[in-house]
């Protein structure tokens, strides 16, 4: 009986410091959600430019062209960049995307293409290099707070890729798995097509149509810089989405983890009542029938 | 007297923003000086370069060091958008002059980086 007390209390012991683990690990999301998210707002002035001026461009110069805008019929491997976090403690977060991307490599695949895994995220690494599987290539480390630096890494070589042909390994398309931050409580794992790319046409949110520029140095040239950046830009944006649904997928997994810890204390903390009256129960039982039996002995 | 409104964007954060008499930003084939009432124009900045902005409220001038980017001009709204942009007062020069100093080292392989060095030294006040 007494060893059965002292084991619940050291059970009881342990979940309240796990408990207590979780639950600073929520705390940290919590703020970190935060700064992810001033993060996302932050990089919107940039994006909203560049897809104003971009557009800007494309409605003004039907005549202009880029290779970035053109599927490459030619070419029969896609590329599909599957963004992952470089941590776990997030519930379902990586393996969701991973399901997602796993079911646009088939779907590509049925359609005759074929299909080429990039990856973004130490998890996501590992689900694929466990199974063996062939990546084209690999990025990790930022994927709590990403910066602008590695968005650039990525469009590069996707870009990079994209223009070369299927002989020298080059894509037809590129695909986007990742994570959007709708809020706090629901993240949804999108597919998009980066490229060839797709730009909104002609008017503004408001219907105007968008000044006539003059192009300094030239139309061409502005195009030239400006379509890599939007890539980018995108990229990035797709990053800072993923790094906010990561971390509100950490304080989710981390809550539920508090919680059921808590319930746990409280089913240990009862049985070890229990268990303890009990004892006590028996003690005076124990006490009651030995003072019984010598009263009896000491009657004769 | 007519101001322009300024933006001065990285992909990361908003540098600076508000209204100005002139914006001097400099393309590849020169200087550019945009004053309010100027036509639209959207040009690619050259990268490593000084962009000036005179505050309509009369202040100091703001100055900054941008990478890779462009301006565009509609409407007395000037957005400048640059992938590297640091203002005047966030460079610290001699981590500056010791970034020009690795660029001249490693020869004239990667230009980019010293003129970058270069113009973050100018942007800072220092003539290199």
């Amino acid at each position: 009986m007494a060893a059965q007390l002292r084991q619940l209390r050291q059970q009881i012991k342990t979940v309240k410091s796990t408990a207590k683990i979780t639950r600073a690990q929520e705390m940290i999301a919590t703020s970190r959600i935060v700064k992810a998210q001033q993060a996302v707002a932050a990089s919107k002035p940039y994006a909203d430019q560049i897809t104003q001026a971009l557009s800007a461009l494309v409605s003004h110069h039907v005549g202009i062209d880029h290779p970035l805008l053109h599927e490459q019929p030619t070419d029969n491997r896609s590329a599909v960049l599957i963004i992952t976090s470089d941590r776990g403690f997030c519930g379902a977060y990586n393996a969701n995307v991973i399901r997602e991307g796993e079911a646009l490599i088939r779907s590509l695949r049925e359609q005759g293409r074929e299909p080429v895994p990039y990856v973004v995220g130490n998890k996501g690494i590992t689900w694929y290099r466990f199974r063996d599987r062939e990546v084209a290539e690999t990025w990790h480390g930022f994927s709590d707070r990403p910066d602008f630096a590695n968005a650039e890494r990525i469009g590069r070589r996707l870009t990079e890729d994209f223009l070369k042909t299927d002989a020298e390994g080059g894509v037809g398309e590129i695909h986007v798995v990742y994570t959007e931050f709708v809020s706090m409580l629901t993240q949804s794992v999108q597919v998009r097509r980066l490229m060839p790319l797709e730009i909104e046409d002609g008017k503004g949110k408001d219907g105007t149509v968008p000044p006539a520029y003059e192009f300094e140095p030239s139309a061409q040239a502005a195009l030239d810089l400006l379509l890599p950046n939007y890539v980018e830009s995108r990229i990035f944006h797709m990053l800072l989405q993923s790094a906010a649904s990561f971390h509100a997928s950490v304080r989710r997994a981390m809550k539920s983890a508090t919680d059921n810890a808590n319930e746990l204390i409280g089913v240990y903390t009862r049985q070890m009542n229990q268990a303890r009256q009990a004892a006590i129960t028996q003690e005076i039982s124990e006490i009651v029938g030995g003072a019984d039996a010598l009263a009896d002995s000491g009657g004769e | 007297m007519a101001t322009l409104k300024v933006g001065l964007v990285s992909p990361e954060r908003e540098i600076w923003s508000g209204e100005a008499k002139m914006v001097v930003a400099q393309t590849i084939e020169g200087s550019l000086g945009i004053l309010p009432g100027h036509a639209p124009v959207l040009g690619v900045l050259l990268d490593g370069s000084v962009v000036k902005i005179e505050p309509a409220d009369g202040g100091e001038m703001v100055t900054a060091m941008v990478g890779s980017g462009f301006f565009s001009v509609a409407a007395d709204e000037v957005s400048v958008l640059a992938e590297q942009a640091e203002l005047s007062d966030e460079i610290v020069v001699e981590d500056a002059r010791r970034a020009l100093e690795n660029a001249l080292a490693a020869g004239e392989e990667d230009a980019t980086a010293e003129r970058r060095a270069r113009a973050r030294l100018r942007a800072a006040g220092i003539e290199a």
